[in-house]
C-alpha cells in the first residue's frame, strides 16, 4: 500500500530543496550536506532549542528575517533560510563565547568556540561542568523509560537534578545519562604507577551508587577514584 | 506550626480533595500545603505526586521554579520587601539593605532565632505608595529604615524577647 | 440574587437596584483599593459603619467598600453623594467629624479636601481635581460606584448589558466584526490587534477552544490589571463571556499572580454571584450556549506573563515558554485553539459592544484606539492610576495629570513598557502616546507601567536594576538569555561600581544585540531594551561612570559619598543615634561628622535629618 507523502519545497543558502512535510530546517539541512552546528540536539531524541547555538536566519517573503533554532523550526512552504547570514554568525560566535566562558573545560564548549573561531574570552571564566542542555534529562525519559532526572530552579539557578536530591529507587543506573552527556570527560589519569592503569572507567560501578549526580567523570570532593 | 507531628500528611488529602485533584490547581494546592506547614515537605510533594498521577521529577521541578514556594521552614514572621521599579527608585534597596542588616539575614533566608522570614519580592502591585512592606499580610506604604525598625521592634517586643 | 433569563430580566433588575439606591439619602463609598488599605482604609470604614449604626443613620447612608479610584498617592479616600465630595487622606480620627459635619449638617470639611499644589486652591469635587480633569476614566471610572462582592452595584452601572445584546442581537461574527472594526488593540504589551486574534482562534480547526484572562502583571510599576480585578471583576468577566461566545469556547481561565490576593478573591466573588445570576455555566441567558471560568494561580514568576509559559503554568508544569511558530491561536492549552487576553483588554470589550465600534474608534488615533490605563509611579507629586485617550503627550500625563516634579528636582526621563521597554528623556515629553511612537522611540507601550524619574535617578542604576530582575526572572532554558543578561549584570555592576572601562559599553551593547536576536521568548527578546534605550539617550551618565568614576545623579552607592553640611548641621544628634554603623560623631549642639570609612550609605541620616543638613554626592 503506497502512503501519500506531503512535500514542502524552500530555498537553504540559495539551494532549493524539496523535503517531506514534518522535517526540522535542521533535518533538511543536513539532507544537502549543510553542517549546521548543535549543542544540545541529538538525533532520536525530542530537539530542546535550549543552547541557540543551531540558530538560522528565516524569512518567509514578507520582509522581515528572524533567528530562530532549526532543530524546532519546522518547514514550511516557500521558506528562505540562511545558515551563515552576518546575523548568524555574528549570534553564533557570541553564544560560544557566552556557553565557554561558563563551561571552558567541556570539551563540546571548546569544539564550538573552535568552530566559529572564538580564541578571546571577554567575560569572568567559570568552572562549570554542566551546560544545562538537557539531553540527559531527555536520554532518561524518551529512551530508557526512567523519568528520574529533571531541570530544577530557575534562571541561573537551574540546575540538573533528581528529586530532592536524592537518587530514587526508580533509577536503574543504566547510565543513559552519562551516555549522552556532552561534558562528560572521563577524568583518565593513564598510566599511573609502571604497569598500574588508573582504573576510573572500571570502578565507575563505586562512584555512581553513592552520588545523586549522573555524571561518573565527576569532579567533586566525594568522588572516591 | 509545628510540622514534626504531622508526618502523616493527612492534611495534604484533604487539600487536594478541595481542589478536585487537577492538575491546573496544583500551584493553588501547593500554595495551600504551605500555608499549613510553613513549607512544602518531601513527604507532602510526593503525597502530592502520586494523587495527581504525575512525576515526583516534576512536582520537584515545580516547587523549586516557583518563587513563592519554600522547600525548608519559613520563620514565624513574613517580611516581604518590594524591590519593584517604583520602589527602586525610591530607595527601596537601601531600606532592604539595613533590614537585612538589622535582621542579619539575607533576602531569602530566616532569622537564627526562626522568627522572620525576610523575602524580597518583584513588585507587590501597590506602586504608588513605595517603597512598600507587607508583615503577616498586612500592607506598609512609604517605608524607610527608621520606620522598618519600629514595625519590627514592635513585633519583638510582642513576643517579649530580644531579637537574635 | 435573580436568575437573568431574558433582555427584559435584566432591565428590570436593574431598575429594581437603581429603585433600591434610591432610598438611601447619600452614598458613602470607601476605596478599598490596595493601596489605601496599607493607608488603613478598612479602620475608617469600620469606624464609619459603626457611627452611621450608633446615630441610627443606617436606612438613610448607604456605606461601601469600592474598588480603586486611582489617586493612590492621596488615600485613603472617601466621596459621598449626591454631593460629590471628594474626601482624601482620612483618617480614622475624621470619622465624627464626617458624620456630625458633611453627613449631618451638609458641611464640607476642608481640611480633608484635595488641595492644587498649584493654586493652592481646595477642590470638592473629583471632576475638578486636576489629576481627574484630564483623564478619560472609561474603564476604570466606574470602580468608585461599585462594591465588587455585590453584582447589584454592576447590574446598576448597565453590567451585563452587552452580555445580552451580544446573545440576543448579534451573532459571532458580528461581535467579531464589531471588535475589528474598533480597532482595538491587546493592552498586555505586544498591542496586537484584537479583533484579528479572535477570529484566527474562531477560525482554527478543531471541537474544543479556550480563551485565557492573563491577570499575571510581573511588570514591576504596574498595577492597573489589579485595580480592575479588584474593583470591578464583572467587567473583566463579561469580556470573556462575549468573547466566548463570539469564539466558541465553554472554558475559561483567570490566571491571576500570587501576589495579588484581593484580586483573586474578588474575582472568586464575581464568578460565583455571575453563576446565580445566569451569566456563567449552562444555557446562559438561555441562549443554550455554556461558559465556565476557573481561577488559576500563578507561583511567583514574572515570565509566566508570557502566553506559552502561561499555559504551561496552567497545564501544571513550569512556566517555561514554547515555540510561536505555531501561534496559540491554533495551539494553545494542551494543544488546543486558545486565544488569551490581557485584563484590560477584556474589560474594554463591553463598553464596545454597548456603544458600538464607531464611537471606540473616535477616541484615540489612527492606529491606537481608545484609552489606556497607565500607573503613573515613581518621582511625580500625583502618583495613582490614570486614564487617557491615545494620542494625549507624555507631557500632559506627567505635569497636568501628575503634577509635576514631587522632589523640586527636574525630571528627567519616564520609563515605559516596564523591563520589556525603555526610557525616554525628558526633550521627548511631547511624544504621542501610541503603540508605534512609542516603539520608535526605542521604548514601548507595555502594560502600562510609567515611572517617572528625576535628576536624582540614575540611568545606569536603572538600566543594572531591570538587567537584574530579568536575571532572575528568566526561566534558564536559552543560552543566551540566562548566561548572555548574568554578564550583562556583570558588566553593569562593574560600571556602578567604578570598575568600567573603554570595552565596556561596547561588549554590553554585543551582548545585547545577540540576546534579543536569539532568545526564544519575550522576556529574553526585549530584556536588552532598556539598557540599550539608556544607553541611547544617556550615554553621557554611562562615560561619567567609566571615565570619571562619577554618579551625577549620587545614587552608586561605591561612587559616593554622604557628608554633612556644618553651616546646617544644630548639632541635635538624632543622625548619630540612627546610625547603624555609628559612623558619626560630634558633641551635642555641635556639628557632626561622618566617617566615610565606616559610613555604609545607608541614607538613615539623611531621611532623619530634620536640618537637611545631610549631602549625598
Amino acid at each position: 500500500m503506497e502512503m501519500k507523502v506531503e512535500h514542502v519545497n524552500l530555498t537553504i543558502d540559495g539551494m532549493s530543496i524539496k523535503v517531506e512535510k514534518g522535517s526540522t530546517v535542521l533535518q533538511a539541512a543536513r539532507q544537502v550536506g549543510i553542517n549546521i552546528p548543535t549543542v544540545c540536539y541529538m538525533e532520536n531524541l525530542s530537539p530542546y532549542g535550549g543552547c541557540r547555538i543551531c540558530v538560522v536566519e528565516i524569512s518567509n517573503g514578507n520582509g522581515r528575517a528572524s533567528l530562530d533554532t532549526s532543530c524546532t523550526h519546522k518547514v514550511s512552504e516557500g521558506m528562505m533560510v540562511q545558515t551563515q547570514s552576518p546575523r548568524v554568525i555574528r549570534a553564533r560566535k557570541m553564544l560560544a563565547e557566552l556557553l565557554v566562558a561558563s563551561a571552558p573545560n567541556v570539551k563540546v564548549a571548546q569544539d564550538i568556540a573552535a568552530r566559529v573561531g572564538i580564541l578571546k574570552v571577554r567575560f569572568p571564566m567559570e568552572d562549570n561542568r554542566c551546560i544545562l542542555c538537557g539531553l540527559c534529562i531527555r536520554m532518561c525519559y524518551e529512551q530508557m523509560n526512567g523519568e528520574t532526572l529533571g531541570f530544577a530552579g530557575r534562571g541561573v539557578e537551574r540546575k540538573v537534578s533528581m528529586p530532592f536530591g536524592k537518587r530514587p529507587d526508580n533509577c536503574r543506573l543504566c547510565r543513559g545519562c552519562d551516555f549522552v552527556c556532552p561534558g562528560l570527560v572521563i577524568p583518565c589519569q593513564g598510566v599511573k604507577d609502571p604497569g598500574e592503569l588508573c582504573g576510573r572507567c572500571v570502578r565507575v560501578e563505586e562512584m555512581a551508587s553513592c552520588c545523586p549526580a549522573p555524571t561518573f567523570g565527576c569532579f567533586c570532593e566525594r568522588n572516591p577514584l | 506550626m509545628n510540622w514534626e507531628g504531622r508526618m502523616d500528611f493527612k492534611h495534604v488529602d484533604t487539600i487536594i480533595e478541595k481542589h478536585q485533584g487537577k492538575r491546573t490547581a496544583l500551584i493553588s494546592i501547593l500554595h495551600d500545603i504551605q500555608d499549613e506547614y510553613n513549607f512544602l515537605p518531601e513527604g507532602a510533594l510526593q503525597k502530592v505526586a502520586s494523587r495527581l498521577q504525575m512525576n515526583t521529577n516534576d512536582i520537584y521541578g515545580v516547587a523549586t521554579f516557583y518563587k513563592s514556594f519554600s522547600l525548608t521552614p519559613k520563620g514565624k514572621h513574613a517580611i516581604t520587601f518590594c524591590l519593584g521599579t517604583a520602589c527602586h527608585v525610591r530607595r527601596g534597596p537601601k531600606v532592604l539593605q539595613e533590614i537585612a542588616r538589622h535582621l542579619e539575614v539575607e533576602p531569602g533566608q530566616t532569622t537564627r532565632d526562626d522568627q522572620f522570614y525576610l523575602q524580597a519580592v518583584n513588585c507587590l502591585g501597590v506602586c504608588a505608595i513605595g517603597p512598600v512592606m507587607v508583615v503577616n499580610g498586612k500592607y506598609y506604604g512609604g517605608i524607610n529604615a527608621i520606620k522598618a525598625k519600629k514595625i519590627i521592634e514592635k513585633l519583638n517586643r510582642k513576643r517579649g524577647g530580644v531579637n537574635s | 440574587m435573580r436568575k437573568v433569563k431574558s433582555v427584559s430580566d435584566l432591565e428590570e433588575w436593574k431598575e429594581h437596584v437603581i429603585l433600591k439606591q434610591k432610598q438611601y439619602e447619600m452614598i458613602v463609598s470607601v476605596c478599598g483599593g490596595t493601596g489605601c488599605h496599607a493607608y488603613g482604609c478598612k479602620k475608617v470604614r469600620n469606624q464609619l459603619a459603626r457611627a452611621i449604626k450608633k446615630n441610627s443613620l443606617d436606612q438613610k447612608i448607604r456605606l461601601k467598600l469600592t474598588g480603586c479610584r486611582g489617586l493612590c498617592e492621596r488615600g485613603p479616600i472617601v466621596t459621598i453623594q449626591p454631593q460629590g465630595i471628594f474626601y482624601q487622606r482620612v483618617q480614622e480620627r475624621d470619622v465624627p467629624l464626617i458624620i456630625s459635619e458633611t453627613i449631618e449638617k451638609g458641611k464640607v470639611l476642608e481640611h480633608l479636601l484635595y488641595d492644587d499644589p498649584l493654586t493652592k486652591q481646595k477642590v470638592t469635587s473629583e471632576k475638578e481635581i486636576p489629576f481627574y480633569r484630564a483623564q478619560q476614566r472609561l474603564v476604570l471610572g466606574k470602580n468608585g460606584l461599585i462594591d465588587p462582592a455585590k453584582i447589584e452595584d454592576y447590574i446598576a452601572t448597565d453590567g451585563y448589558r452587552a452580555l445580552a445584546k451580544a446573545i440576543f442581537e448579534m451573532n459571532p461574527d458580528q461581535i467579531i466584526h464589531e471588535i475589528k472594526t474598533s480597532g482595538l488593540r491587546g493592552r498586555g504589551g505586544a498591542g496586537y490587534l484584537t479583533g484579528n486574534k479572535w477570529e484566527n482562534c474562531r477560525k482554527a480547526p478543531g471541537d474544543v477552544r479556550y480563551i485565557i484572562c492573563n491577570c499575571d502583571e510581573g511588570d514591576p510599576g504596574a498595577y492597573m490589571d489589579r485595580s480592575l480585578m479588584e474593583g470591578n471583576p464583572h467587567s473583566v468577566l463579561e469580556g470573556m463571556i462575549i468573547g466566548a461566545y463570539a469564539m466558541g469556547a465553554n472554558q475559561g481561565f483567570i490566571y491571576v499572580r500570587h501576589e495579588y490576593p484581593l484580586a483573586c478573591k474578588n474575582a472568586e466573588i464575581a464568578i460565583s454571584q455571575a453563576r446565580k445570576a445566569g451569566f456563567l455555566g449552562k444555557n446562559i441567558l438561555g441562549s443554550g450556549f455554556n461558559f465556565e471560568v476557573e481561577i488559576a494561580k500563578g507561583g511567583g514568576a514574572f515570565v509566566c506573563g508570557e502566553s506559552t509559559a502561561l499555559i504551561a503554568s496552567i497545564e501544571g508544569m513550569v512556566g517555561e515558554p514554547r515555540s510561536k511558530q505555531i501561534h496559540t491561536v491554533t495551539q494553545g492549552l494542551w494543544g488546543r485553539p486558545t486565544n488569551l487576553n490581557n485584563v484590560e483588554t477584556w474589560a474594554n470589550v463591553p463598553l464596545i459592544i454597548n456603544q458600538g465600534s464607531q464611537w471606540f474608534s473616535s477616541i484615540g488615533t489612527e492606529k491606537s484606539k481608545g484609552t489606556k490605563i497607565f500607573s503613573l509611579v515613581g518621582r511625580v507629586k500625583n502618583t495613582g492610576l490614570v486614564e487617557v485617550p491615545m494620542g494625549i503627550t507624555l507631557r500632559e500625563i506627567i505635569f497636568d495629570i501628575g503634577g509635576g516634579p514631587q522632589n523640586g528636582k527636574a525630571i528627567k526621563a519616564v520609563q515605559t513598557g516596564g523591563p520589556s521597554g525603555g526610557c525616554i528623556p525628558a526633550s521627548l515629553f511631547n511624544l504621542s502616546v501610541d503603540f508605534d511612537s512609542l516603539t520608535e522611540a526605542g521604548s514601548m507601550m507595555g502594560s502600562g507601567g510609567m515611572i517617572v524619574m528625576d535628576e536624582g535617578s540614575c540611568m545606569v542604576d536603572v538600566a543594572k536594576y531591570f538587567v537584574h530582575f530579568l536575571k532572575g526572572e528568566s526561566c534558564g532554558k536559552c543560552l543566551s538569555c540566562r548566561e548572555g543578561l548574568k554578564r550583562m549584570g556583570e558588566i553593569l555592576d562593574g560600571i556602578t561600581e567604578g570598575k568600567g572601562n573603554g570595552e565596556s559599553l561596547a561588549l554590553l551593547e554585543e551582548l545585547a544585540v545577540v540576546v534579543a536576536d536569539t532568545s526564544l521568548c519575550g522576556l529574553g527578546k526585549t530584556a536588552p531594551n532598556p539598557v540599550l534605550s539608556a544607553l541611547r539617550y544617556f550615554r553621557s551618565e554611562f562615560e561619567d561612570h567609566i571615565i570619571k568614576k562619577r554618579c551625577p545623579a549620587a545614587v552608586c552607592t561605591p561612587l559616593i559619598q554622604y557628608s554633612i553640611l556644618e553651616e546646617q548641621c544644630t548639632g541635635c544628634g538624632a543622625c548619630k543615634k540612627i546610625c547603624p554603623a555609628q559612623a558619626i560623631e560630634g558633641e551635642k549642639k555641635q556639628r557632626h561628622r561622618i566617617q566615610t570609612t565606616l559610613c555604609s550609605k545607608c541614607g538613615s541620616c539623611k531621611d532623619i535629618c530634620k536640618a537637611n543638613a545631610v549631602m549625598v554626592q
